[in-house]
């Protein structure tokens, strides 16, 4: 039996940082990691030289001083007067106006499409083939242009609503649709928020909400103790008339209070007035963004209901299930699990193919603060940092969001 | 791969290090041609005709400049801009110079760094309106949908306008005037705004200019001249003075006409001599030949020429000189003296 003793400690030699395998990865890890810092460093310096040469100072005290200019569609609190940060605040507002709008839009359709794409139905899934080729392959760009155009060339102009025989005439004589948007009947509180300020009525319109939730709860905690007593019992409780006073009754009976009409737009001097204005611009944007998504989406919710193995609708089918409900309650479900991460990446896509707007004239926040704003002022390397920076937040937001229901509904493994 | 990345980065970033530090003339001089900003289509002040060759009031100033610098009226690169895009362009280096009807501000002058070289028509603020509206004044606009170009100073006007008058507009911003045309004469605005001048020419282009009225408000003033970046100085001085050559030959009475028997020898004249190089070595304190203001001037002929070429009123057009008559007609179009 020998004895083993320790190999000599080898003291440590700088020329191992290159023959030795322990080192050699590390050492040129960090030769990388100088250099690209060198690199960056030069191009930050060499633009801070430059800008400096050119006599630009970076600063963003003009987002304090008075914007100038009036935007068309505006959720907030706004005028010429205000600052050009609020005039961004309108646009990142009319930015997420359009973008919620178009991705529930373009949900629906898509699901509608991808799931009827693949109908026994030869005529039901050909039509939802060239929908989905159609308006996949032309840009979106181009949509919006076709529609914007379309509407303002096929509809008539608020001036074809005048006088004694008019060429055009309101919808049911509530609504009017025109080249410069859809004016639909608007609810208004005549008792307790008295004069219809946006504020008042946006208060109004929060307790309404609240009333809402609360109902949400209430019949939450019916259904619950339903269920209770059907564990118990094994007979469930009638719920459906104690649901219905829980969701309305609290409801109709605030709008009572407040007296909630509805006021039907007429047309004074030059447009119609009073009740809600769906301007055309936006229209023609949260159109275009749905159908164009919507038929990505169709792809994806199609590829998604595939990969569901057919022995489960067989299986589902051997059960007497009718195909309707295997859809909704077998195959959507485990579909889910693949449609849901690029159905991510679409609604990033629509909020960022949001920023277009500008081409029909949509005040969304490229156009305040990355149009006009940056005009104006000539603040182009701020606005556009600013610009950068909000598109960045708002879309991890909406990935962090989906994540956590992409994880919800994934597969647990354990 | 990244790092072929960064090395373009860096190359891209010290050529245009280069290219800014580098005197403009000499730019111009070394590349042989000019690259002069223009709008993207304004009849009569800078739009392609026919043959697809640019013409107009503000092109006729580039080509003066092109003239004057290369001796050559037809070495322009003319590059549309938009009312967004024009400054960007200029600030850039993409263009040498900006004759884009542009409105002279303060804030244009001195914030953004530009050196606006003089003033080659006042203009103001208008607006126009179809004659079956019945609307005879701007302050019977209550609640009209207006469309207007982002990125003008007609845009911050018409805020103003309307807040003074205490009056609601609905704005509908447009990126190009060909765009705003299409909008308001499909009705989706009820009334067009920009300078009384680009209303005129727009207006010429209508199947019935007949059946649409400016109003007679005039909002605003709008000096519209040609610009250049500010701090080289030796570049703004070719261009201002080009531009003042312009006006001082109207004013001297030498046209496209009669200026090649003017130039060929020393006359009667010396202020004539003097802008034309036959006297003095003005052309030599610009940088340039003896004979810069006679090209300049032979390319499209005098300023009163141009106005009346482009948009005068025989043009369907049809603007008359007003506040841009020579000074000794009452206008305001005054030139220093060649001296």
């Amino acid at each position: 039996m020998t004895i083993m003793t320790d190999p000599p400690k080898e003291s440590f030699r700088l020329s191992m940082l290159l023959n030795d395998s322990r080192y050699r990865s590390l050492t040129l890890q960090v030769i990388a990691a100088i250099l690209l810092a060198l690199v960056i460093f030069y191009l930050a310096n060499n633009v801070a030289t430059n800008l400096a040469a050119l006599g630009v100072s970076i600063s963003f005290d003009f987002l304090g001083a008075p914007a100038g200019y009036d935007i068309n569609q505006r959720l907030i609190e706004y005028t010429s007067q205000s600052s050009n940060l609020q005039a961004a605040f309108v646009g990142i507002l009319n930015t997420m106006l359009v973008a919620v709008l178009a991705c529930i839009t373009a949900t629906i359709l898509g699901v509608f499409a991808g799931v009827l794409r693949l109908s026994n139905n030869w005529l039901v899934s050909k039509l939802m083939s060239i929908y989905v080729e159609i308006f996949r392959n032309i840009p979106l760009l181009i949509w919006i242009l076709v529609i914007y155009g379309v509407m303002t060339v096929v509809l008539p102009a608020p001036n074809a609503f005048r006088g004694d025989d008019p060429s055009a005439s309101m919808f049911m004589g509530i609504s009017a649709f025109t080249n410069r948007g859809v004016y639909i009947p608007g609810p208004e509180f005549s008792r307790i928020f008295g004069e219809t300020g946006i504020l008042s009525a946006g208060i109004g319109w929060l307790v309404a909400i609240a009333i809402l939730v609360g109902s949400f709860f209430g019949a939450r905690i019916v259904n619950k103790r339903a269920t209770r007593i059907q564990e118990a019992t094994g007979v469930r409780p009638a719920t459906l008339a104690t649901n219905l006073a829980i969701w309305f009754l609290p409801l109709i009976a605030f709008f009572i209070i407040t007296g909630l009409t509805f006021v039907v737009p007429v047309l004074k001097g030059f447009n119609f007035g009073g009740g809600i204005k769906i301007g055309a611009p936006l229209i023609a944007m949260w159109l275009a963004l749905s159908v164009y998504t919507g038929a990505f989406i169709a792809e994806n919710v199609r590829a998604g209901i595939q990969a569901v193995s057919k022995g489960q609708t067989e299986a589902a089918g051997a059960l007497g299930i009718r195909p309707g409900r295997i859809m909704s309650l077998i195959i959507l479900p485990q579909a889910l699990r693949v449609i849901i991460p690029p159905m991510i990446s679409n609604f990033l896509n629509i909020t960022k193919n949001s920023s277009l707007a500008i081409l029909v004239g949509y005040a969304d926040v490229t156009a305040t603060l990355g149009g006009i704003t940056l005009n104006q002022t000539g603040r182009a390397i701020e606005c556009v940092v600013l610009l950068m920076l909000f598109y960045l937040i708002i879309s991890l937001t909406i990935s962090g969001v989906a994540n956590v229901y992409n994880n919800s509904t994934k597969l647990k493994e354990r | 791969m990244n790092k072929s990345v960064f090395f373009g980065a860096m190359t891209v970033a010290s050529l245009a290090a280069g290219a800014a530090a580098a005197g403009t003339l000499e730019d111009v001089q070394a590349r042989g041609k000019l690259n002069c900003g223009v709008t993207t289509g304004l009849v009569g002040f800078a739009a392609p005709d026919a043959n697809g060759e640019w013409q107009g009031f503000d092109v006729a100033v580039c080509r003066a400049v092109a003239a004057a610098v290369l001796g050559d009226g037809n070495a322009v690169e003319f590059v549309p801009t938009t009312g967004k895009t024009r400054f960007t362009a200029l600030a850039s280096g993409e263009i040498d110079m900006l004759a884009r009807n542009t409105t002279w501000t303060l804030s244009r002058d001195v914030d953004l760094k530009f050196d606006f070289v003089g003033v080659n028509y006042y203009d103001g603020q208008g607006f126009m309106i179809p004659k079956e509206m019945g609307v005879a004044s701007a302050k019977d606009l209550d609640g009209a949908t207006v469309c207007i170009q982002t990125g003008t100073t007609t845009e911050l006007n018409l805020a103003d306008f309307f807040r003074a008058n205490n009056i609601s507009y609905e704005p509908v911003p447009i990126e190009t005037n060909a765009e705003g045309q299409q909008q308001y004469l499909a009705g989706a605005c009820d009334v067009y705004t920009t300078d009384a001048s680009g209303l005129a020419a727009t207006r010429a282009t209508f199947e019935s200019p007949a059946e649409h009225v400016l109003l007679p408000e005039i909002v605003s003033k709008e000096p519209l001249g040609p610009l250049v970046r500010h701090g080289d100085n030796e570049w703004g001085d070719v261009v201002r003075w080009t531009l003042n050559a312009l006006i001082t030959a109207e004013e001297l009475g030498v046209t496209s006409a009669n200026i090649a028997e003017m130039s060929a020898s020393a006359g009667g004249s010396p202020e004539i001599n003097r802008l034309l190089g036959t006297e003095g070595t003005l052309g030599e304190m610009l940088g340039l030949s003896a004979s810069w203001s006679k090209d300049a001037i032979a390319v499209s002929g005098n300023y009163g020429e141009i106005f009346a070429k482009n948009i005068g009123e025989e043009t369907p057009i049809g603007l008359a000189r007003g506040l841009n008559a020579q000074w000794t007609d009452g206008g305001l179009i005054y030139s220093p003296p060649f001296r």
